[in-house]
């Protein structure tokens, strides 16, 4: 699939590419988050959750320990996932990983969903360059 | 008052415990995410076919060993969140079928009200005190101020430090739980070896942030070539990292004190309060400010079904109970309006 990158020199850039992909992903939308320990996942899930709730405040804890975080936006239920802790795909039924689907998922370490892994899913590739800069690879989105 | 059953499955842990109305414990069980993971490699902590699989014969062993049956109990408490939902309904749903069954009271305790709580169950200290409650999925530092009574001061804003530890373990090539792995390691580093940053240090109140620190380790390791890092190297890394956590905590917590002066004591509550350098740089914050220093056992520190108990005592002494209708609940702030006890007593 086409992938387009741009460099996200700080934190405030990846904040704001998140701004822009949370206005384009609409209920039953997957938004795969790849990248090593550190490249900012997490960072750019708290920013595209913000942008949809419109509280630059919102509270995005990591979930790996928890696994799933779900958030009430005005555009539904939006759930974050973070399946590091996980060996593979066993148990994403017991996480309710169908039911999620009808909603917007954000997951980061999707590389675990193996046979789950739906098609027409969204990504973002984020690898590291140096201290602040991000290159960031964006996989399945329109203009 | 009689005795209490309590049952926890919030999360990896299925756990089971009967305390007489005192609180000594009459019996306790606990099964670790490692004794499940011997069942069928199933992810134990969204497993909530896990938790259904053990908790009956649990609590039947537990209530044999406290040589009690259901009706001498005075009531059946659940963890019912925060916490994986899946789990939450399999023990609350156990709870209160019990409850129903034996006609005696339920309690749907907040599994972060057990932690904060702990303290006055192993070491009886009283209100007001101020808790750190630091593992891998928690990092808050709360005001204790009574049973219900519970102020959130600050707490992360991105990774728990527990996962931050576990995080650094595995960038650092050591295995799971990276905590133990990593302290181990730092026992051998070279302190003035790497210079981290310390996020939030000196910035007022009592927020933590550890994902920065997570990113520049993994910066540093990402100079080395693919592969097992040199050991010296590793160990100075985690020493910093390690050193850069303590001071960090230290620093929060001596803001935390500063927003309750009223507190007597400085609790830490978590897995992470195993950590020794940790343990200590609070420990001496503590005794700077003339507070006393309170960790509890570890054994009471990691989930388990005791702390479930001792709040659902606590709660039964002000006249509390819950109703069979109320539902777990995943996410569950402790400083909400519905943890307050009804026509709240003076502590």
């Amino acid at each position: 699939m086409a992938e387009s990158e741009i460099t996200l020199h700080d934190l405030d850039a990846t904040a704001g590419l998140a701004a822009v992909l949370a206005g384009k992903v609409r209920p039953g939308a997957v938004v795969l988050l790849e990248g090593p320990l550190g490249a900012g996942k997490t960072a750019f899930a708290r920013a595209f959750l913000r942008a949809l709730t419109g509280d630059p405040g919102l509270d995005v804890p990591s979930p790996t320990f928890t696994l799933v975080q779900s958030y009430d936006t005005p555009r539904g239920p939006v759930h974050h996932l973070d399946l590091w802790r996980l060996p593979g795909p066993q148990g994403l039924d017991e996480l309710g990983w169908d039911e999620l689907l009808r909603d917007i998922v954000l997951v980061e370490w999707p590389d675990r969903l193996g046979p789950y892994l739906p098609q027409g899913a969204l990504g973002l590739r984020l690898s590291i360059l140096d201290a602040q800069t991000r290159r960031a690879g964006l996989i399945g989105w329109t203009a | 008052m009689r005795p209490v059953l309590a049952i926890e499955t919030s999360c990896d842990e299925t756990a089971a415990a009967v305390l007489d109305g005192d609180g000594v414990v009459l019996a306790e069980a606990v099964l670790s995410q490692r004794d499940h993971a011997a069942f069928g490699g199933v992810v134990p902590e969204i497993a909530a076919r896990a938790h259904l699989a053990h908790l009956p014969g649990m609590v039947a062993e537990v209530m044999a060993r406290a040589g009690l049956g259901f009706d001498g109990l005075e009531a059946v408490a659940a963890s019912s969140g925060p916490g994986l939902i899946g789990g939450l309904i399999v023990g609350s749903g156990f709870a209160k079928g019990v409850a129903m069954a034996r006609g005696i009271r339920f309690l749907g305790i907040n599994h972060l009200e057990a932690h904060a709580l702990t303290a006055r169950l192993t070491h009886g200290i009283a209100f007001p005190y101020l808790l750190l409650l630091v593992s891998g999925g928690h990092c808050q530092c709360l005001a204790i101020e009574g049973v219900g009574q519970y102020r959130r001061l600050g707490g992360t804003i991105d990774d728990a430090v527990g996962e931050a530890f576990d995080k650094v373990g595995k960038l650092l090539g050591l295995g799971w739980p990276g905590g133990p792995a990593v302290e181990r390691l730092a026992a051998s580093g070279d302190p003035a070896r790497f210079a981290l940053p310390r996020p939030l240090l000196g910035r007022a109140g009592c927020d933590f942030s550890f994902s920065g620190l997570k990113t520049a380790v993994a910066h540093l390791v990402a100079a080395y070539p693919a592969g097992p890092l040199p050991a010296q190297d590793a160990a100075d890394i985690a020493r910093a990292f390690q050193d850069a956590v303590a001071a960090v905590m230290a620093d929060r917590a001596r803001h935390a004190l500063a927003m309750v002066p009223a507190a007597r004591t400085l609790v830490v509550a978590g897995g992470v309060a195993a950590n020794t350098a940790i343990r200590l740089a609070l420990e001496k914050v503590a005794g700077a400010a003339g507070l006393d220093f309170v960790a509890p056992p570890l054994r009471l520190c990691g989930d388990n079904a005791v702390m479930v108990a001792w709040a659902a005592i606590e709660r039964l002494r002000l006249g509390v109970s819950n109703s069979l209708d109320q539902a777990p609940r995943p996410r569950w702030p402790l400083d909400g309006a519905d943890m307050r006890v009804p026509a709240a007593p003076t502590a």
